[in-house]
């Protein structure tokens, strides 16, 4: 046996352990199942979890293809991001698109500026069953809502798309077992154990590419329901508000007419850790119109087959 | 702003229904400042709304809506917390004897449990029976607020007495380290802040024992190093290099190995994480490693250092029943076991525990929530350490074969309180 001391280089943090975590959860539901997908945003904990898998099969390419449930509603900055990472992991890329849900008369038209995140669900199932993925990887974490919460790592679905919160599989230790029957998937969830400041601290250690929206700029905004929403294609100034120009940086990403802008003039990784670090506020209570509705809606959409 | 590295505590809470315990989770996230602004919103609408005052505490775990129509918790919720140091991972964890499998879900990886009791009630069978399960899960490390001090007006008559139940059991059970603290969670005494009504206590609060104790001790072992291969990668201009999760002892480049089941002597080379190249690894980490000798290792198989672990097709096992039918001797099943999975057959049924007086009686099934000692005869090779030696690779799980259900958590051997 050689020496037992640690050098620098072989130390391990929590970050580390959540990286390594992951990186488990991925190969193991790789190896189990037959057609996983990776359900990607451009978001900035689905691009956490594209890197990491990424990592998980270097120098292999992506055993699995990335998936994008496309509302039409998206920013611009981020549609551009996820061109480019998709093209530097060298990923395939699936689009499926609610546009074509509403065009199939499978969901109700919401209008060109109605919201359309709750429509996602019926895209998302469909998609699910048209390739035969029997799991998708998600990047949903367990501190962002009370719901997820109470989530598996890896969370089995029926044959309908739905979470039964009383009939989760037992998941001890580290045996994640991922087998389904035709029909059923799983979504896996490798983020669970990591905080919003775990992912920036990751991303600024990493050094990751991520959309410029997370970081301050100049934009047009109006305040509505006490959110600041950029003004644009999916966002018109109603005749009672005011539109103002001011420093702000998107805390998550989602639907351009749901998604809240903050006030912060955080234009750097560090300054971003910094920031959240100290925050009050949590980043779907901040920024999030579609978690608005109800006490459990959350709970609701997973019920549904929601991501 | 360069934040400090912090190691990772996970923990477990374990007690009776309605003795408090999401209350006291919920508190301790309060009191340490966890929790955001709107958050805590949430919380005291849903309070008003169910007409239970001001702020319930157990609001900010309990998530699901059945669980705040019912006021009970049925599943774990995982929350986090940090200080400056420490990260930690907490698996509040139901009480009703229906959810037992929930309990197990959230103590199988835990550090240390945080037991909750009703000082008025002491230790109640489920107690008992958590206690029992976290006991045999391998947890050596408690801590335990003796809770609801306020209801019996501050006594220290009271808490003596419940600590006494308390310390007798859990020397029974093997528990290495066990730290007792009177609390009120609904008041938040002794669970950040110190209590002002406790004057006879000078002991440690909730979260000064939690940051006095060691992390990642769920991976700590008594083994060699244990690479279970989860996948092999083939790297770029040939050779192969073997994937997985590290446990057990240190591994350094040049150690001598043995791949099991093959009996493979042979050397590591070169060591990677996600980080890069590294000279050696700990438990808990994603490793990518390179043999010297050219091998056809694969998933299922495992890479070990001295001393080996054990090479078996039929071995002892204590195991947890979690299946709605009962479990019974020649039932087949399939068996998940570090990455390997393969079929499995129930080769004797021993006896089932009864968790008032830990003794074993014989049985010819195991009902569900029962714990049994069975001997177990599997179809493919598997490398074993005992559960008291390794928490991995003495750990598998039970599968039904139709349904795919998770059915039994087993640990191979058997406690030695039993």
């Amino acid at each position: 046996m050689t020496s037992s001391i640690l050098q620098a280089s072989d130390m391990t943090d929590h970050l580390d352990l959540l990286e390594s975590h992951a990186i488990f959860i991925l190969r193991e539901v790789v190896a189990e199942c037959e057609r996983p997908v990776l359900l990607f945003s451009g978001g900035k904990d689905s691009a956490v979890l594209l890197h990491l898998a990424a990592k998980a099969f270097a120098p292999q390419s992506l055993p699995f293809p990335v998936m994008h449930i496309d509302t039409g509603q998206n920013f611009p900055e981020v549609i551009e991001f996820r061109d480019r990472t998709v093209t530097h992991h060298g990923a395939r890329l699936v689009v499926a698109s609610v546009q074509d849900s509403i065009d199939q008369g499978k969901v109700v038209d919401p209008g060109p500026m109605g919201p359309r995140n709750r429509l996602q669900t019926v895209t998302l199932l469909d998609a699910i069953t048209v390739h035969g993925f029997d799991a998708a990887f998600g990047g949903a974490r367990r501190d962002e809502d009370k719901a997820r919460a109470k989530e598996r790592i890896l969370s089995f679905r029926d044959a309908f798309g739905q979470w039964d919160p009383r009939q989760q599989r037992p998941e001890l230790w580290q045996l994640y077992q991922g087998k389904v029957n035709p029909g059923e998937h799983l979504r896996a969830f490798p983020l669970s154990d990591w905080t919003e400041l775990d992912i920036w601290q990751y991303i600024e250690r990493e050094q990751m590419d991520l959309p410029e929206i997370y970081f301050a700029h100049e934009r047009d905004v109006v305040l509505r329901d006490g959110m600041y929403l950029a003004v644009g294609p999916f966002v018109e100034p109603r005749d009672d508000e005011k539109v103002e120009r001011i420093v702000v940086r998107f805390r998550t990403v989602g639907d351009a007419n749901l998604t809240g802008a903050v006030v912060s003039s955080a234009a750097t990784l560090a300054a971003i850790v910094a920031e959240i670090s100290l925050a009050n506020v949590s980043e779907r209570g901040a920024t999030r119109g579609d978690d608005k509705f109800s006490e459990t809606a959350m709970e609701d959409r997973k019920r549904e087959g929601y991501f | 702003m360069k934040l400090a590295a912090k190691d990772l505590l996970r923990l477990a809470t374990v007690g009776s229904v309605d003795d408090g315990k999401s209350t006291l989770i919920g508190r301790l996230l309060v009191d340490t400042r966890q929790l955001f602004d709107d958050q805590l919103d949430a919380v005291a609408a849903a309070s008003e709304k169910r007409g239970v005052g001001d702020l319930d505490l157990s609001f900010v775990t309990d998530g699901l809506r059945a669980e705040r129509e019912q006021g009970i918790t049925i599943d774990v919720a995982y929350r986090y917390a940090s200080t400056p140091t420490r990260k930690f991972i907490i698996a509040d964890c139901p009480g009703h004897v229906q959810y037992t499998r929930n309990m197990a879900t959230g103590a199988s990886t835990a550090d240390l449990a945080l037991v909750v009791l009703n000082v008025a009630h002491g230790v109640k069978e489920q107690t008992r029976r958590h206690l029992c399960i976290a006991a045999l899960l391998g947890v050596r490390t408690i801590i335990v607020a003796v809770n609801k001090m306020d209801e019996v007006n501050w006594s220290e008559a009271a808490y003596v007495s419940v600590v006494d139940e308390l310390t007798t059991l859990s020397h029974e059970l093997g528990f290495e380290s066990i730290t007792s603290i009177p609390t009120s969670a609904l008041l938040g005494e002794n669970v950040v802040e110190r209590s002002a009504h406790l004057e006879w206590y000078d002991g440690p609060t909730v979260l000064q024992a939690l940051e006095g104790c060691d992390a990642g001790s769920w991976t700590h072992t008594r083994s060699g190093s244990r690479l279970p291969v989860q996948w092999v990668l083939r790297q770029n201009g040939g050779g192969r290099t073997y994937a997985g999760m590290l446990n057990g002892a240190t591994l350094h480049e040049g150690d001598a190995v043995t791949l099991l089941p093959a009996n493979i002597e042979t050397t590591v080379t070169a060591i990677t994480s996600g980080s890069g190249a590294r000279h050696a690894a700990t438990a808990g980490l994603s490793v990518d490693v390179a043999l010297a000798a050219e091998t056809d290792a694969g998933r299922g198989d495992m890479i070990a250092t001295a001393p080996l672990p054990t090479v078996t097709k039929e071995f002892a096992a204590t195991v947890c029943w979690f299946g709605d039918q009962p479990m019974r001797a020649n039932q087949r099943l399939r068996l998940k076991h570090t990455t390997k999975v393969t079929p499995v057959r129930l080769r004797e049924l021993s006896g089932v525990v009864d968790i008032g007086t830990l003794s074993v009686s014989p049985a010819t099934e195991l009902a569900t929530n029962d714990i049994g000692l069975v001997t177990l005869q599997t179809a493919d090779w598997l490398v074993v350490d005992d559960y008291r030696d390794n928490r991995v690779t003495g750990s598998f799980v039970l599968i039904d074969e139709v349904t795919n259900a998770t059915v039994a958590a087993g640990m191979v051997g058997r406690a030695s309180f039993l």
